[in-house]
């Protein structure tokens, strides 16, 4: 099921859509072989968590992601006691006239009263093998980062009131992070490391051919020529090939076959998300950038 | 390359390995162990699965990808000469961020030998001269005497900082810890409890938020001017680095430089010479709107997160004539939850209110803290931690 080779990953993500170049495949294969998490770091909108969706459809597994927010804890990311429902349990047994501490202990801290939160889900061993996907993990705070150390090293998890629930088959791992905080060195040392780059102009093409098919070649060779050449700008937020991909979207439904100054103006808002950034390209820049692009993409 | 010997790989990856090290990366027998197993993943025949491989195994920082391809590049064309100690050298030159300034070093005496004013006439020229200029600038920061610190005086400076209160300290995070009088109950426990008596609920267990200093971000101003107040700002820098978690430190000058791993070093004076190795322009001129749009591109959203106090150490005296100081302070001030500007205005000669880079920066800050007397830890401490001082012009207009 894991794929054998390198050759293998790379067919793996190009059958799920993903146009990925010879270095992530590599780092896949070896991540997948040598069961390490996968830590892919990178700037906004490169295709991180993507490459997760399309592991876990390639191999057939259940993708469980766990998104990452400043204070999630425990209870929001592993587990939770239901407590209205132990509460219940409590009243039930004494109605039935049951008073054995012990017993009464067992019962209210049975796996049925607990619920599995995304950690929990991915390595619960009476589910099916799954991609455990920690996104954003720059969100979460350094508390949330040290506990995700044990679950990383022998993925399992000690719930103090019931046992250790260890993964039969250990999870895919991949951890993204878009670099807002440094993830510490003790997490990076667990996995193998890729830095996701913006693709070059041919693999953006190919990308763009696959995620947005029905724009037409000429227009989609001119947004990534323009795209490219916005890259090497001076610019508060680059922009992503996600965003690339809905600006070609954009000027396909609004039925542009080319490139041209005023359209650009008109859909800056879709590459651009800053106001600063925006105000810089407006005018000048986009029709140099737009003649530039136009020149450098074939005529079809 | 089909089947070579394992102890064939064990060795080579451990020479590499040293060579990595050598080049200031960290890599530890763990790294080799799991650079063993990969190479056994992939196909040694191929140069860049094996390079990639190696990489995803050994380096864990994007920073470091570039030496590691060059030191993968240097090794296996000729893995034996990688020893040499000519190759060794080269790899050192890479832990510098300026490798240019290497190039130049001979030229430094040359640069030295006529008065600085012999400026080239040519364009082509240029380059080199400055090049030597930096190198001869880092070379002042080398010479710059730092006291030594006696321990005592470490436990003593240790001490000061741990009175350091910076206004917005203790934010309040979305964590919680039991306290017998906090504010939400905790279930859990208390359901625990409650087995102790037959699952009678006798005491309900409590819990309050968990507060914690935000993260701070120092950026000082190393420039000429400043250059009085270097040793005490280092001095505190240090000993913030070490005595809070979450704490990012940037000098700049001419150009921004992230000293934050080599301020963590624990002694002093090791730290300052690492500092002085990556910085390249000590007592130089000033670009604060340059250096402060530097940071905004590559560092603010890096590490301005979950509410981060931004210190800023200047005078406010900026050679370019405060161009583009107003916009890049605007920024800085909208990316960070607070942005505390010390001003050291003992330097009276040159401190004139009215300046443009003053004017420029004073709209876009939420405190202002002119400081007389930066002669030591105490004062700077002191200063910080005292309640602002009624600025009205600045608070309101920062309200406003």
């Amino acid at each position: 099921m894991i794929p054998g080779s390198v050759a293998e990953t790379a067919l793996l993500l190009e059958r799920g859509g993903y146009v990925a170049d010879r270095e992530l495949a590599t780092t896949i294969h070896l991540a997948l072989s040598m069961r390490r998490p996968l830590f892919l770091e990178g700037e906004p909108g490169t295709g991180k968590t993507e490459i997760a969706k399309v592991l876990a459809a390639g191999l057939g597994r259940r993708l469980v992601r766990l998104q990452c927010y400043d204070g999630l804890d425990l209870s929001a990311a592993a587990y939770e006691w239901d407590h209205a429902r132990q509460l219940m349990a409590i009243r039930l047994a004494e109605a039935a006239g049951q008073t054995d501490r012990e017993l009464l202990a067992r019962d209210i801290y049975d796996r049925e009263f607990l619920q599995s939160r995304p950690l929990l889900s991915a390595i619960d061993p009476a589910q099916p093998p799954a991609v455990l996907l920690i996104d954003e993990l720059d969100r979460a705070d350094e508390p949330f980062e040290a506990f995700l150390l044990e679950v990383l090293a022998d993925f399992q998890i000690s719930v103090p009131e019931y046992g250790t629930i260890r993964a039969e088959t250990p999870p895919v791992v991949v951890l993204t992070s878009n670099r807002t905080r440094e993830v510490h060195d003790a997490i990076r040392r667990r996995c193998l490391y890729h830095w996701v780059d913006y693709p070059d102009a041919a693999r953006e093409r190919a990308i763009l051919a696959r995620k947005a098919p029905d724009v037409p070649a000429r227009l989609s060779h001119q947004v990534v020529e323009f795209v490219q050449r916005l890259r090497g700008e001076d610019l508060f937020k680059l922009p992503g090939v996600a965003e690339t991909i809905d600006w070609a979207g954009a000027l396909r439904y609004l039925n542009k076959a080319e490139l041209t100054p005023g359209t650009v103006e008109e859909t800056l808002g879709v590459l651009l998300k800053y106001q600063d950034d925006i105000a810089k390209i407006r005018g000048a820049e986009a029709a140099r950038l737009v003649a530039e692009a136009q020149a450098a993409a074939p005529a079809v | 390359m089909s089947g070579p010997a394992p102890g064939t790989i064990a060795a080579n990856v451990m020479h590499f390995a040293r060579l990595l090290r050598r080049a200031g990366l960290p890599v530890g027998p763990s790294e080799m162990l799991a650079a063993q197993q990969a190479l056994t993943l992939v196909d040694l025949g191929d140069r860049t699965e094996v390079r990639t491989g190696l990489r995803g195994v050994m380096i864990h920082r994007h920073e470091h990808a570039d030496i590691f391809d060059q030191a993968f590049d240097l090794f296996w064309r000729d893995p034996t000469a990688a020893h040499q100690a000519a190759i060794m050298g080269l790899m050192q030159g890479r832990k510098d961020p300026a490798p240019r300034a290497r190039a130049g070093s001979r030229r430094l005496a040359e640069a030295f030998a006529p008065p600085r004013e012999a400026k080239p006439r040519d364009a082509e020229e240029r380059p080199p001269v400055e090049v030597a200029l930096t190198v001869s600038e880092r070379e002042r920061l080398q010479s710059m005497d730092f006291e030594a610190m006696s321990s005592a005086e470490i436990g003593a400076a240790k001490a000061e900082i741990r009175r350091l209160v910076l206004p917005l300290d203790l934010r309040r995070t979305r964590r919680l810890r039991p306290d017998p009088t906090g504010a939400s109950v905790d279930l859990r426990a208390t359901m625990r409890g409650s087995l102790r008596h037959g699952g009678e609920i006798l005491d309900i267990a409590r819990r309050r938020r968990v507060t914690r200093p935000p993260p701070l971000v120092m950026l000082c101003d190393i420039s000429g001017s400043m250059a009085r107040y270097a040793q005490i700002l280092l001095h505190f820098l240090h000993a913030v680095a070490n005595d809070r978690d979450r704490v990012q430190v940037f000098l700049f000058g001419t150009r921004l430089t992230n000293i934050t791993r080599q301020l963590r070093h624990r002694d002093p004076e090791v730290a300052f010479q690492m500092v002085a190795h990556v910085v390249p322009d000590w007592s130089g001129g000033t670009r604060i709107g340059e250096s402060l749009a530097a940071f905004n591109r590559r560092w603010a959203r890096r590490v301005l997160g979950q509410g981060a106090v931004v210190l800023l150490v200047t005078d406010g005296l900026d050679r370019e004539g405060a161009k583009g100081l107003a916009e890049a302070m605007d920024r800085l001030h909208r990316s960070c939850s607070r942005l505390i500007w010390l001003n050291p205005l003992l330097r009276w000669q040159g401190f004139e209110p009215r300046s443009q880079g003053i004017r420029a920066m004073l709209p876009h800050v939420d405190e202002f803290r002119p400081v007389h007397n930066l002669a030591s830890l105490r004062a700077l401490i002191d200063s910080l931690s005292r309640r602002p001082p009624p600025r009205a012009a600045v608070a309101l207009r920062s309200a406003a």
